[in-house]
């Protein structure tokens, strides 16, 4: 894994380790949690109000439970980090980020060079997600992009 | 037909550019095969026996002239002269180079085409309707949803590592010719109190455990349709099975927790998808509705064909369907000759259906289902001249329907997840019912062959079903009789034990004189075959 986390935040790095999602229920005052495959993280949703981190872990890439799982967090308002770990590869960023993740913690170095050019390589999206891009089918009918 | 706006037209640019990156960075060492495999596949790129194949999307099966051009110049410059048309009204190339593959999506680009999502554990091509917009049977045309699905599913950032893949068919008639209830979602449009929306139908399938699907939402209008989908998806991505491939597609799930709890878990996450401001307004179907209007037909178009020439008139009984405006027909070219591969057509031969389209059917085709093409909207005046034209190229095989227009997949000759072969004994069969009065004498006759479990040749809809399947190291073909993909849907039965490639010709041919002695007037053999059951053709199978 790499030293930091990649962020697209500007607030600091959140510093407590996260805990399971059965040992967070089973407490009242962990601000970080880690969230398996298998998890509902609808769990959490009562709760939002004092996680500062949301770990969603993707132990192999080809598992995509972890993308419902982010757009469910953020749907239900949670505004803290949101970071997905392990075998995250840099293809999967920008899918990841319209999610709602906004830090990464992947767990082979993801080459920037490569990551900075498929940030900005699609300049429109056909369908609304948990991120600001406006989908195409409102600015053809004269809604401004944000 | 739909045109590209500079939005669709960045989107498919801008993943030509990805893709060529993607392939850079593989053919450099930068990522693994493992890693590339995904990638590759979520643009069609499959690593077969012999070389690479891209599968090439026909939204909803529907191509112009150009873009009909556009797949002979790609058979021509970079494969050995010809493609295959797949039952997902999609082509592929057998004998694609890896590091030409980018310039390959640069060059369908150019015509409004793209690979998208034609592999990979995704939602894939929206299929349709080959007579849309033309079927006299028809309630609304379906290419406009067709289309508003292809931009909602298209990168769709939450179902991009979907437990398996996902196929979703959208029909507007009565009539099912796109076998809608064999798929993973079937959206059937109606039109209820005035309000045009959709009945669901969810978790059907072929494959190694075959489903007809289950209607789970009775009406969804148009205005609520992609968050009902998305709320379909979610359920699916989240709780469809991981742990076994076999068992990971949505009919597994379905099967397992029921339709009616699927259903209920569905709407409840529906009734917060809802609140999200996802679904396109109104204005956007009208939108793309606009591109799908009637073309200008001849109101004063005769309504009379010229049947003198006997071999014409035979191929006009077989090949045209009736059209709902006077004067017109639709064509079905069979690319199924007696000698041929099923869905295989040369360069040239695209060439000639692209010409044929342009000048006689408002430069419109489409692909069917069953693998063949078709011409949607030729004046009754100008068939005599298709034909002729047809006929000339190899393409006037006038078996619509009957036993030679059979749908096979590739099989053990180019893919490689097949145990057996399916085109030798397509070819087979096609040669022991060579007589053409001899196939109109079966009448309907829907014959379907896969190479392997996974089922992309249809055999559990076929009214006659081979699964060919790899017996101690021998090719062997199960038997099943009594499927449809049509509106009156069903899963075929296997006979008994398999035979050899010669035993199976034999057995089709021994079902077939079943069906001549038992049936009664007007029935086809599907319905004799429903009315009399397996035991008669068990009896003269294995005595």
């Amino acid at each position: 894994m790499t030293d930091s986390p990649l962020r697209f935040r500007d607030d600091a790095p959140h510093e407590e380790p996260a805990v399971t999602l059965d040992a967070f229920l089973g407490q009242t005052n962990a601000t970080a949690v880690r969230i398996e495959p298998g998890d509902d993280v609808r769990a959490l949703l009562p709760h939002l109000g004092q996680l500062a981190l949301v770990e969603v872990a993707f132990p192999a890439f080809r598992d995509g439970r972890g993308y419902s799982a982010a757009r469910i967090l953020r749907e239900a308002g949670y505004t803290g980090e949101l970071r997905a770990e392990g075998d995250v590869l840099v293809d999967q960023i920008v899918p990841m980020r319209r999610c709602g993740f906004d830090s990464f913690a992947p767990r082979t170095e993801i080459d920037s060079a490569t990551l900075h050019a498929s940030l900005s390589r699609y300049e429109h999206v056909y369908q609304g997600a948990a991120d600001r891009a406006v989908p195409v089918w409102k600015l053809r009918h004269g809604q401004p992009r944000s | 037909m739909y045109q590209y706006d500079t939005y669709d037209q960045s989107i498919v640019d801008a993943r030509v550019e990805e893709f060529r990156d993607q392939v850079k960075r593989r053919l450099a060492g930068e990522i693994t095969e493992d890693q590339f495999k995904p990638l590759r596949l979520m643009n069609g790129l499959y690593l077969q026996l012999h070389a690479y194949m891209l599968r090439v999307a026909v939204p909803y099966g529907t191509l112009s002239g150009k873009q009909m051009h556009m797949l002979a110049h790609v058979a021509r410059k970079y494969d050995r002269g010809y493609g295959h048309f797949t039952t997902r009204q999609n082509i592929q190339f057998n004998w694609i180079k890896l590091d030409q593959a980018p310039d390959i999506l640069a060059e369908l680009a150019t015509v409004e085409m793209h690979a998208i999502q034609t592999s990979g554990n995704c939602i894939r091509n929206i299929s349709s309707d080959q007579f849309a917009g033309a079927a006299a049977d028809e309630v609304t045309d379906p290419r406009p949803w067709a289309e508003l699905l292809r931009q909602w599913s298209t990168f769709h950032p939450e179902f991009t590592y979907l437990p398996r893949k996902f196929k979703i068919a959208v029909i507007g008639a009565d009539e099912d010719r796109a076998a809608m209830r064999l798929h993973d979602i079937g959206i059937q449009l109606l039109t209820r109190d005035g309000r045009l929306g959709a009945k669901i139908y969810v978790g059907g399938g072929m494959g190694r455990t075959p489903f007809v699907a289950p209607e789970i939402k009775d009406f969804v209008t148009a205005d609520d349709l992609m968050s009902y989908l998305e709320a379909c998806l979610r359920v699916y991505n989240r709780y469809g099975r991981r742990d076994n491939i076999y068992k990971a597609r949505i009919k597994i799930l379905i099967h397992e927790i029921g339709a009616a709890e699927y259903a209920r878990q569905v709407e409840e996450e529906f009734a917060h998808v809802k609140t999200l401001g996802i679904d396109p307004p109104l204005a956007e179907l009208e939108r793309i509705s606009a591109f799908f209007a009637p073309p200008a037909f001849d109101a004063d178009a005769p309504d009379t064909i010229d049947r003198s020439d006997p071999d014409f008139a035979v191929w006009v009984d077989q090949n045209v369907r009736p059209h709902k405006q006077p004067g017109y027909a639709i064509v079905t070219i069979s690319l199924k000759p007696t000698e041929g591969i099923p869905g295989d057509a040369s360069a040239d031969q695209l060439d000639v259906m692209a010409d044929l389209g342009t000048r006689y059917s408002f430069d419109e085709l489409r692909v069917t289902h069953a693998q063949n093409i078709v011409l949607p909207h030729v004046r009754k005046a100008d068939l005599y001249a298709v034909w002729q034209a047809l006929d000339a190229a190899g393409l006037a095989t006038a078996n619509l329907d009957l036993i030679g227009d059979i749908i096979a997949c590739p099989g053990l000759d180019y893919c490689a997840l097949a145990n057996a072969r399916s085109i030798p004994v397509a070819q087979k069969i096609a040669n022991r019912f060579a007589d053409l009065g001899r196939q109109r004498e079966l009448g309907e006759l829907k014959l379907k062959i896969s190479g392997c479990i996974n089922a992309c040749g249809h055999h559990h809809a076929g009214h006659i079903g081979i699964l060919g399947v790899d017996k101690k190291g021998i090719e062997n073909y199960q038997l099943s009789l009594g499927g449809s993909g049509a509106e009156d849907a069903s899963i075929a039965k296997i006979t008994g034990p398999g035979f050899d490639e010669d035993g199976i010709v034999d057995a089709v041919e021994t079902v077939t004189n079943v069906y001549l002695e038992r049936r009664e007037a007007g029935e086809r053999f599907l319905d004799t075959y429903r009315r009399v059951g397996m035991e008669p053709f068990k009896v003269a199978l294995y005595g």
